[in-house]
């Protein structure tokens, strides 16, 4: 029999203002077992671990029970306590009153009664707890950055700069992601290209840094500190080490009439390519697509002229295997799909466009060398009308997402005043539902949209978009003024809602990092750990984890390398010792277990155990890696002979509980 | 008049209360020049129980039911759903009975559906 001690807390008003702290204390101290029974305002304080401790001496506690909020919230904190106390501390066991009791009752004697009965069964399971002793695990010193946008692009380079290694996996032919198609960038007007491309050249020539371009992750194993990867390395059909980067196959390349990816498919490219004159790595790539040397076998210009022999039309996908302490996710957005915003009229004229399309018209890089013109006529246009929201804050899941996107406000006040500057004869709409601009010099940057550039705020929605003799019909509403507004309009842009791009759920299951119903990462607290992922050695980074201009995404990405270089600098981790472990005598060999478990922690071998009359036999056993074991319990439910348990939630344990509970 | 509010509500099966006042529905209406509320007015009015205003309102009868608002509303508040409650309950007052039983008989024709006159009774008979 355990001598324990129940310390309730009061969470200061958060449970004492709903259960009746003194009573839950005084039925408690009459449970088998217990020892010492009391409350506490705040246990979580200095004063409140100190009794804790102090009465662990006194009562010469052999267990703890501690009725507070959850252990996500506090676990580690008690058994930090108990541990200087001299307790082993897994001889701690949390009843949490607060989350799943007194924040979710009104009744008070309903939630007094509740939190007594899980004072019982947290010590009903502490009766049966052995102390535990936790492993440690080396720790592989390198990083996994995945995505080359500028989210990962500033991880790396953070990482590199404390001296680890690191890889970028990049599933495009170069980094840079989205940032390598804005034109300029708010409040402040600079352009993107000069403000991002040092940073990729940065990343190209630091040693420490590998870049893994058109190569996607295929398979994760392992776990914190010691991570295989798979990287499958696309075919560019060009040797990435011998191409210059020249630029002539892409000039003689005869198939020319390849959608440019990159230009968002307003203009054509060849069918060899090097997407931008920044790309970093430099390096030509083979579309397998448009092709006609891959798709007929006749043709082979490119080989020809390339003065290096980088040309390679039989490259295959080369599958790499990598190991990495820890993982960054940097997947990036994208803005969602138009085409069931058909009132826009997307999909039927070429003058509606979304604002990453305005983008590339507006840059000088762009398909009209950064002369706005029209798609369908090559002309300037007069009337622009900006439709903010289009598919953001929407409810009901068919179409839109439900969330603010976030940037969408502040791009559109700079399209708008960009047009007005560059084009001062030009009328300039935008439509929107709230401005929302916070952030350092956001909101000025939108008043002098209007104050100064005179570009006109309308509040209201465009309700539908008519193309007509080469005219943009605009119906609209102005509720400020009531009146339904009519614009024969030039352009029509829409500021598309943006989402997590589509690669971050089938990397999420890799990773075994959890996601929202939007597809967004999970961090691993909202506040308190926005860069981590509930997972061990997951980090996040960027608009993966939920939409964000580009000083947030670039401050997030290097508070992620910094949790990443806090990993790294350790040379070993300690693990979890609530893992699985199999009981022989019981094991059956059925491989039940093997089957469920996502971390591959199952193996089975081949073991001698003494038969009858000094006989041996053998037979086929599961066994536990403690240290990939990440303690989900899993096997424990699917083993028919029931020989599976989990250290510190054994079966017994749990039943334990469900009896306190029940009987 | 909240009672008002609430069966208007629960008859057109929309909640006033997740419009975000976006003015989608006004941007939409081909009939917008025609009515006195305009959608986004009438889903607000709903909202803050201005029912009666509503109800005396010319406007209900010259919305088209085109349900332009109701396809376009990113909010699911679907404004012709309830301006067409608002119709209802304009026809289901107390003491305001457009079809008396005496009436009936006089309506039957044969080549009318029986089922036409009796759920026209039921509708207008309160």
């Amino acid at each position: 029999m355990q001598r324990i001690g129940v310390f309730v807390c009061w969470c200061g008003s958060n449970i004492a203002a709903t259960v009746d702290v003194e009573a839950v204390s005084q039925a408690l101290a009459k449970e088998p077992g217990v020892v010492f029974s009391t409350n506490y305002q705040y246990m979580c304080s200095q004063t409140g671990q100190d009794m804790i401790q102090s009465k662990i001496h006194e009562y010469n506690l052999s267990a703890v029970v501690i009725c507070s909020c959850s252990p996500r919230m506090h676990e580690a904190t008690f058994r930090r306590t108990c541990e200087k106390a001299g307790l082993n501390p897994y001889m701690v066991e949390i009843a949490n009153i607060r989350e799943q009791c007194s924040w979710i009752h009104k009744d008070r004697a309903e939630a007094t009664e509740k939190a007594v009965i899980l004072g019982r069964a947290a010590i009903a399971k502490v009766q049966l707890n052995a102390p535990l002793t936790a492993g440690t695990s080396p720790v592989t010193k390198r990083a996994l950055v995945i995505g080359g946008g500028i989210a990962g692009i500033q991880t790396a380079l953070d990482i590199a700069d404390a001296g680890f290694e690191v890889d970028i996996v990049e599933k495009e032919p170069t980094i840079g992601g989205k940032m390598t198609q804005i034109d300029k960038t708010f409040p402040t007007l600079d352009c993107a290209a000069c403000i991002l491309t040092p940073k990729m050249v940065d990343c190209a020539q630091n040693e420490k840094i590998t870049i893994y371009a058109y190569s996607e992750v295929e398979a994760v194993s392992g776990f914190v500190g010691s991570f295989r990867v798979k990287i499958r390395r696309k075919a560019r059909y060009v040797k990435e080490d011998v191409c210059t980067g020249c630029g002539l196959c892409t000039e003689k390349c005869p198939q020319k009439k390849v959608p440019n990816a990159f230009n968002l498919g307003l203009d054509t490219r060849r069918a060899i390519y090097i997407p931008f004159a920044q790309a970093v790595p430099k390096v030509a790539t083979i579309d397998a697509d448009y092709c006609t040397m891959l798709r007929t076998g006749k043709c082979g210009v490119c080989s020809k002229v390339c003065e290096a022999g980088a040309i390679d039309y039989k490259q295959k996908d080369e599958v790499i295997e990598r190991e990495y302490g820890a993982i960054v996710a940097a997947t990036g957005y994208n803005p969602i799909s138009l085409a069931q915003f058909d009132e826009f009229a997307y999909s039927q004229s070429p003058d509606v466009v979304s604002s990453l399309e305005f983008e590339r018209l507006m840059n000088a890089a762009g398909p009209t060398g950064g002369t706005l013109l029209r798609p369908s006529d090559g002309t300037h246009p007069k009337t622009i009308v900006f439709v903010q929201c289009v598919g953001s804050r929407c409810d009901g899941a068919e179409k839109g997402k439900p969330y603010c996107s976030k940037i969408c406000c502040m791009y559109t006040a700079k399209h708008a005043m960009l047009c007005r500057e560059k084009y001062p004869d030009t009328d300039v709409y935008v439509f929107y539902i709230d401005v929302r601009t916070p952030g350092k010099n956001f909101d000025e940057f939108y008043r002098r949209a209007v104050e100064e550039y005179g570009v006109h705020y309308i509040k209201g929605m465009v309700g539908k978009v008519v193309p007509e003799n080469g005219k943009l019909k605009v119906r609209a509403s102005d509720l400020l003024d009531g009146r339904q507004l009519h614009i024969d309009a030039d352009m029509v842009v829409l500021a598309a809602a943006i989402e997590p791009d589509k690669s971050a759920r089938p990397l999420a299951t890799m990773l075994t990092a959890s996601m929202d119903t939007n597809d967004f990462f999970t961090e691993a607290h909202p506040k308190l750990r926005p860069v981590e992922s509930p997972t061990a050695g997951i980090f996040l980074s960027g608009a993966c984890q939920g939409p964000k201009d580009i000083p947030e995404t670039v401050a997030q990405a290097g508070a992620a390398a910094s949790k990443v270089i806090g990993l790294l600098s350790k040379d070993q981790l300690t693990c979890n010792p609530c893992v699985a472990a199999p009981n022989e005598m019981m094991c059956n060999g059925c491989s039940s277990c093997e089957k469920v478990c996502p971390y591959g922690a199952i193996t089975y071998v081949d073991k001698e155990f003494r038969g009858p009359n000094r006989t041996t036999l053998i037979r086929r056993v599961a066994q536990v890696n403690p240290a990939v074991c990440q303690g989900c319990g899993a096997c424990t439910v699917a083993c028919p002979s029931g020989a599976m348990d989990l250290k510190g939630f054994s079966n017994r344990q749990i039943m334990a509980e469900v009896d306190a509970i029940c009987l | 008049m909240i009672d008002m509010m609430e069966q208007i509500t629960r008859i057109a099966g929309v909640n006033p209360r997740k419009c975000m006042r976006c003015g989608k529905c006004s941007g939409a209406c081909p009939a917008y020049d025609e009515m006195e509320y305009h959608p986004h007015q009438f889903v607000s009015m709903v909202e803050n129980g201005r029912i009666d205003e509503l109800m005396r309102s010319k406007g209900i009868y010259t919305c088209l039911s085109c349900f332009a608002c109701v396809e376009r509303c990113p909010r699911s508040v679907e404004p012709a759903k309830l301006i067409e409650a608002v119709r209802c309950a304009v026809e289901r007052q107390q003491g305001m009975d457009r079809l008396r039983p005496e009436a009936v008989p006089g309506l039957l024709n044969p080549d009318l559906p029986q089922q036409a006159i009796t759920s026209a009774f039921r509708k207008y008979r309160k």
